[in-house]
């Protein structure tokens, strides 16, 4: 039987730095809750909005993979790879950060707030050499439809990991329905309401509000408000 | 709540010094850090040391033997690997290692 885990919007920690407001659904920095630690390997799950011109200098990473979804607005990045690329909507970041990687994050406008996601998922394999990539998809694609963002195969649609994991971005019409198929048995979904209302197996969620699924291979949709954005997390439940 | 003395063992002389950093901002801990697991296990039998964090960069051989070195020599040694290399999830792992055992 499916088991599920809803996180409201409202529950999510919180901390407002004045150039930087962040939410956080589960423990991260001076934000602790020990019932909120992880969802299988997504151990972090970051909504940010930094001021214009402001952003987080130069610090590192390792042993994470970390993905990065601008919403609105445009966030530039440098990293010690020798990377230096600004991106904004439509386009997906990820970092394997394995041995060690130093990066900075910047607001890439002076007059204008960038919002993104951050997430951060566990790797199948330590101490993986750094690296970096970015795409760019065509947002169309994913009217009416669960387009994939993000697989553990080089080879598939969107960026991959070092992870057993598939993440996908829809943007739905009021009243559509679709179900979606878990991509690999021992994982679960995690989903994330960007924007709007839906109903997934008859839990109703609103604008950033969580439900993790698992012990499950569908998961049903039903969207109740025009231009529903979800986010799709599929990932292993075993750490 | 008395203060902690946790040591960060990394491969990264960059992210170690972070670490130092991070660790020795909070005012209930006290961090002290290297890259070299001999000098991890004088650390641990000279220093009374709360908790190990388990950074960057370490072989899976170089880990077991370095588990394995240090337990031998602090049998209740509290270890734990720190995943991110900064300061987003210190907090919770610290916090998660000493109200769980082990994460």
């Amino acid at each position: 039987m499916a088991q599920f885990v809803l996180h409201k919007g409202s529950t999510r920690g919180h901390a407002n730095h004045g150039w930087l407001n962040a939410h956080h659904t589960f423990s991260f920095a001076n934000y602790h809750d020990p019932e909120r630690m992880h969802f299988g390997v997504l151990r972090v799950l970051n909504d940010d909005s930094i001021d214009g011109g402001m952003g987080f200098g130069t610090h590192p990473h390792d042993n994470m993979e970390i993905i990065t979804i601008p919403l609105e607005g445009a966030l530039a990045h440098k990293d010690s790879l020798g990377t230096s690329s600004v991106i904004q909507h439509g386009d997906i970041q990820v970092m394997s950060a394995g041995t060690g990687v130093q990066h900075s994050e910047f607001n890439g406008n002076a007059d204008q707030t960038v919002k993104l996601l951050q997430i951060w998922l566990f790797p199948n394999k330590k101490n993986v050499t750094p690296r970096y990539g970015q795409i760019t998809l065509d947002i169309t694609k994913r009217h009416n439809n669960f387009q994939q963002i993000l697989s553990p195969d080089p080879d598939d649609a969107g960026v991959w990991i070092h992870q057993d994991a598939w993440f996908s971005l829809g943007t739905f019409d009021e009243n559509f329905e679709t179900d979606y198929q878990i991509k690999k048995q021992g994982n679960g979904v995690y989903a994330f309401v960007i924007k709007g209302s839906v109903t997934i197996d008859g839990h109703e969620l609103s604008t950033r509000d969580g439900l993790g699924i698992w012990d499950t291979d569908k998961i049903s949709f039903k969207f109740n408000t025009p231009d529903t954005e979800v986010l799709l997390m599929d990932v292993p439940m075993k750490l | 709540m008395k203060k902690l003395t946790i040591l960060y063992v990394g491969r990264n002389q960059e992210i170690t010094d972070t670490m130092n950093r991070l660790l020795n901002a909070r005012e209930e801990w006290k961090g002290i850090t290297t890259c070299l697991d001999e000098e991890a296990l004088v650390m641990v039998k000279d220093t009374h040391i709360d908790l190990v964090l388990l950074g960057n960069g370490i072989s899976a051989v170089a880990e077991e033997k370095l588990r394995a070195g240090l337990i031998r020599v602090r049998p209740a040694l509290k270890i734990i690997q720190h995943y991110g290399g900064g300061s987003g999830l210190l907090y919770g792992e610290i916090m998660a290692a000493f109200r769980l055992g082990v994460i």
